[in-house]
């Protein structure tokens, strides 16, 4: 225990010095670079900016497409298409990742800002492995329509290239601005759910093994931590919710919750990926819209009717039931995206900004003093957030599969008049 | 700048999810404390009620951030 202790301590006392020190160094390294390129046209010297909780803790939270553990940057595969170009494939390596995951070096047009891959799309740029040297520059340009948007700008032969903005699934039609090009890459997040499934797969099948073998005799090991998790689900949310037919919905039930269980504690591992899967909308859209099919498709005569011609009301309340329950039939997905998108998202970025307070009352390290005063306060509440993020890693996975139970239970209820 | 209208109507949405949540928890706990075997369906039911309330907040939250940003 005293051991534990004293490397608490120890890590505590000399974190803001290691913080601070980095930041240093890093703002030496660029009065250098600045002083020695300052004659030169094009890219001239940025001021750094001041730091920006919020942009950190957006940059924190963010799919990229390398994998962080602790100080090193592991490559993953880019999958990338652009119309002209076609298809690309290579691993993020190639980009030369050096610090906040920014690339050195530009790939076929593609480059990396923040571990992101963005594109320039410039056609005097050349093709092939150029490097880019300094890190992207972010500025504010001005659009057409009199907007702001913040553009990622690289360096290359002392003229500034603007790129593209993060590709998207629906390919900036909804905002974001349209990319020229896809990114179908396994990034973090892929990665991090191919990881938890195996793991799922292997924890489960050995359990069901265990059951087999060790029949009759008290369970041992993993089944001891599996058995009452999956009791409780079964006994709190399945049976109550879906009544008689709740054995065909378990196992849709208890993939479910795992699977964002899983993905919620695993987020919480820090310096290790701090993949936010759960955080991340398109994941949680997928998950609810998965639910919104098994919940319509088991639907039955009955369910319909209540939502289109509800029975045993006026005709005049009718008319404005009926749009209220078409419309909660697609409220329902919206909600259960957005609950536990937005409460995992809230709580990482409250953990950021916590850490990220360290900074912004310490300026980056100049006043050594003030940095210590935070850390310890934010210390503490960064602290007490994990044990609430904890819980609210429990309960969103709870939520999650008890209204989905409760979804499927309205749909498959039988008339009872 | 002393922020955007948007941050009054994300407040407004956490006062109307806070004083409903509020309700939810202070009734389930005077119904755990009228009858404590019942503990149980109580808590299911209110995280289950908390979760609904919650929804409600976060599509008004959402729907004044994208209000925000077809400015």
């Amino acid at each position: 225990m005293r051991q534990y202790i004293l490397t608490l301590i120890c890590a505590f006392v000399l974190s803001p010095f290691a913080f601070s020190q980095d930041h240093n160094e890093e703002q030496q390294e660029h009065e250098t670079t600045t002083t020695e390129e300052h004659q030169e046209a094009g890219c001239g010297d940025h001021e750094k900016e001041a730091f920006n909780p919020g942009a950190t803790a957006f940059h924190h939270i963010s799919d990229q497409n390398i994998y962080n553990i602790g100080p090193w940057s592991i490559p993953l595969p880019c999958i990338l298409y652009n119309a002209a170009q076609g298809w690309s494939l290579f691993s993020s390596g190639k980009f030369h990742i050096g610090e906040h995951g920014n690339g050195h070096t530009a790939v076929d047009h593609y480059i990396l800002v923040e571990g992101v891959v963005r594109r320039v799309t410039d056609a005097s740029f050349p093709m092939g492995e150029v490097e880019i040297g300094q890190h992207p520059v972010f500025e504010k340009v001005k659009q057409e329509d009199g907007k702001l948007k913040e553009i990622a700008f690289v360096c290359y032969s002392d003229q500034l290239y603007p790129s593209d903005a993060k590709s998207t699934a629906d390919g900036g039609l909804f905002g974001g601005g349209v990319t020229s090009f896809y990114d179908f890459s396994l990034t973090k997040n892929v990665v991090t759910m191919m990881l938890m499934f195996a793991f799922l797969a292997w924890m489960f099948i050995s359990v069901a093994k265990a059951y087999k073998t060790r029949d009759g005799m008290a369970p041992k090991g993993m089944q001891s931590f599996i058995e009452p998790i999956f009791l409780f689900i079964q006994n709190e949310v399945a049976k109550p919710f879906l009544g008689n037919k709740w054995e065909k919905y378990l196992p849709f039930l208890m993939a479910q919750f795992f699977f964002i269980l899983g993905l919620n504690l695993f987020g919480q591992i820090p310096f290790f990926g701090g993949s936010n899967v759960t955080g991340n909308i398109a994941v949680t859209m997928v998950l609810a819209v998965i639910t919104f099919f098994v919940v319509n498709l088991s639907s039955n005569k009955n369910y319909w009717e209540h939502i289109l011609w509800m029975p045993g009301v006026p005709a005049w309340v009718k008319t404005i039931l009926t749009p209220v329950e078409v419309l909660g039939l697609f409220i329902k997905p919206v909600t259960l995206t957005l609950r536990l998108f937005a409460n995992i998202t809230a709580g990482h970025m409250v953990i950021v900004i916590f850490v990220g307070l360290i900074f912004l009352f310490g300026k980056s390290g100049e006043s050594v003093g003030a940095s210590y005063g935070t850390a310890a306060g934010s210390t503490l509440l960064t602290m007490f957030m994990m044990a609430i993020e904890l819980l609210v890693a429990f309960i969103q996975a709870f939520v999650f599969a008890i209204l989905t139970a409760s979804y499927i239970g309205a749909a498959t209820e039988e008339a009872h008049h | 700048m002393f922020g955007s209208i948007t941050a009054i109507g994300m407040g407004l949405a956490v006062i109307g999810a806070g004083i409903g949540i509020g309700q939810i928890g202070g009734k389930a706990m005077e119904a755990i404390a009228r009858q404590p075997e019942a503990v149980g369906d109580i808590r299911a039911n209110m995280i289950l009620m908390a979760a609904l309330v919650e929804g409600a907040a976060l599509i008004a939250i959402v729907t004044s951030f994208l209000s925000n940003s077809a400015q």
